[in-house]
């Protein structure tokens, strides 16, 4: 069977779960890799929790199912940690990335993960400083590709990056502000 | 060609912008909303020279649609589920009058209880309706099938829908490869109308009652008409893969040499059933998978052809005819092979509706059943409703 790389993004509606994933999956493609970047459609409501999800392959992607058993799950906000089991289905030697201001090792207790591994970053409070807004999901792309590797760095960067210039058409302050923060998330994230 | 990522809809949205028609008149509704939306943008931003008619409902949309297309325009719209339904009587007016007008639609179940996802009920609804029609496995498809499907349509004077399944399709991004603008104009070539409303030269007469001293005429020469259409598909199918190193068979075959049963389905589910039959295959298991492309006009003696090899084939609906006798696609499958003298044993199963989620798991469970009818030589369960609660 191919193999594929599967990410599950957990966030709340407005938070940006969907625009992530969609950032990261052409992040990905500029690397070379087949991707599927897909939200999980519900009732949308501000505030409400959401889910989107990545599939990358290093051969085109046939399979177009809900991703059950992910490598990565992404949570946009630690208040989900309370409501949602945002462990379900993580395969064992995969990664989960939380946006909390708790250290990593209080994460990892507190979801009773042994298998995986769990890494944290303050993306909130990165988005405050650097974007004036707490919108934490590109942030958290800079985070993500440091903790899985599974994309090349400069590359991702670089395709972000112009993903933002696209669409905050010369809006510079937006575009820096933002390259800015996933470089600074990349850099602050804390893997237990 | 360069590599892009895009949704179905924006796949659908693109080829639009590339096929540059002269009309769109188009009215909103989930899952298709964003083909529309994406599409008036390039229409606001001067990307394309299509006139955009903002209408107040679906059955406007094909109305203008219909009169543009008698006008001797280039005509597409796009729509799903409700939308359809309500184009309903238009559509039927669209293909008697041989308008080649083209719809990108979403595939999304039909109300009541109300629903936005994904089930093929709404174009089963208007199969007898005189468009041919195509089901997309993914996001590419969706682009090249929109294309050649004008093609044919121009061709043959024969409306087509092109459609992809709702959230599923609509709304994943895949990597997908784009054709050049010129590429595409190239391909499908100036439209020239057999008639034109709007040449003066040659007056006549359109929509006209017709009675019963002609309408069967008309009718019958309309069902001709109707069967070149695989032919004209096949060539432009083929010209198409000349043009992209893509080809789109009508009726697919996967993995069917030396298979004894197969699965028989469309959209997505059948690119799914693909890994499927790669893990089968990889255990010595004698599995294929035929994927129903084309589905209007049905390409008889290809399914047929093909189908007539295995020993079982389970068919996959993702609709119901509510007559008690399973899906559109099992009863026209069962009544196409009646004559055959080397048949499968043909079960069906129901899934999906409302976008229920189909796995792996699922799909190989079907392998496993039609393997135990073509051991067996017996048919268990005829028709299966698969993932419902409360049934095996």
């Amino acid at each position: 069977m191919q193999q594929y790389f599967e990410v599950r993004w957990h966030g709340r509606g407005g938070q940006g779960a969907k625009t992530a994933a969609l950032l990261f999956g052409e992040a990905a493609m500029e690397t070379g890799k087949y991707i599927q970047a897909f939200p999980e459609y519900g009732p949308e409501r501000t505030g409400a929790p959401v889910k989107a999800y990545n599939r990358l392959s290093d051969g085109p992607i046939r399979i177009h199912t809900q991703v059950t058993d992910p490598d990565v799950v992404v949570v946009l906000d630690a208040s989900l940690l309370e409501s949602i089991n945002v462990t379900e289905g993580l395969k064992k030697g995969g990664a989960i990335l939380v946006n909390t201001q708790e250290k990593a090792e209080v994460i990892k207790k507190k979801l009773g993960v042994t298998d995986a591994k769990v890494a944290v970053v303050d993306a909130t409070k990165i988005a405050v400083e650097i974007l004036k807004r707490n919108v934490p999901n590109t942030v958290m792309l800079g985070a993500m590709v440091k903790v899985t590797g599974a994309l090349e760095w400069d590359s991702a960067l670089a395709s972000i990056e112009a993903k933002l210039s696209e669409k905050f058409r010369g809006r510079k302050e937006i575009i820096e502000g933002n390259v800015k923060a996933i470089k600074k998330a990349y850099d602050e994230v804390e893997v237990a | 060609m360069k590599t892009v990522a895009k949704t179905g809809n924006e796949a659908m949205a693109y080829a639009m912008k590339q096929i540059n028609p002269d009309v769109v008149a188009a009215y909103p509704i989930t899952p298709a909303t964003e083909v529309v939306q994406i599409f008036s943008n390039y229409v606001a931003d001067g990307e394309v020279d299509t006139e955009f008619v903002a209408v107040e409902s679906e059955h406007s949309a094909l109305s203008a649609c219909v009169g543009a297309s008698i006008a001797g325009g280039r005509v597409m719209t796009s729509t799903s589920s409700q939308g359809l339904a309500l184009m309903h009587e238009i559509l039927y007016i669209a293909a008697g009058n041989r308008l080649p007008i083209v719809i990108a639609l979403v595939n999304r179940s039909l109300s009541a209880p109300i629903n936005i996802h994904c089930d093929h009920s709404d174009t089963m609804g208007s199969r007898e309706a005189g468009w041919m029609h195509l089901y997309c496995a993914n996001s590419q498809e969706a682009y090249d099938s929109l294309i050649i499907a004008l093609k044919t349509a121009e061709a043959t004077a024969v409306p087509a829908i092109v459609s992809t399944d709702a959230f599923i399709l609509s709304h994943a991004m895949e990597r997908l490869e784009v054709l050049e603008y010129s590429d595409v104009q190239n391909f499908i070539g100036e439209y020239k109308p057999r008639f034109s409303a709007l040449d003066l030269e040659n007056p006549k007469t359109y929509g006209p009652l017709d009675l019963q001293d002609y309408f069967f005429e008309h009718k019958r020469a309309q069902i001709d008409d109707f069967s070149k259409v695989l032919d004209a598909y096949d060539k432009a199918a083929k010209d198409y893969a000349e043009l992209s190193g893509r080809y789109y068979p009508a009726v697919e075959e996967y993995k069917t040499e030396g298979a004894e049963v197969a699965i028989f389905a469309a959209g997505s589910t059948a690119d799914t059933a693909k890994e499927v039959v790669d893990d089968l295959r990889e255990q010595g298991r004698k599995v294929g998978l035929v994927r129903m492309r084309m589905w209007r006009p049905l390409p008889v003696e290809q399914i047929k052809a093909t189908l007539g090899k295995f020993k079982a084939v389970a068919v996959m609906d993702r609709s119901d005819t509510m007559a008690d006798f399973g899906g559109p696609v099992f009863l026209e499958t069962r009544g196409m092979l009646y004559d055959s003298e080397e048949k499968p044993l043909i079960t069906d199963y129901v899934y999906g509706l409302g976008g229920r989620n189909i796995e792996l798991t699922d799909i190989a469970r079907v392998y496993d059943d039609i393997e135990q009818v073509a051991n067996t030589g017996k048919i268990e369960k005829l028709i299966t409703y698969l993932g419902v609660r409360g049934e095996k």
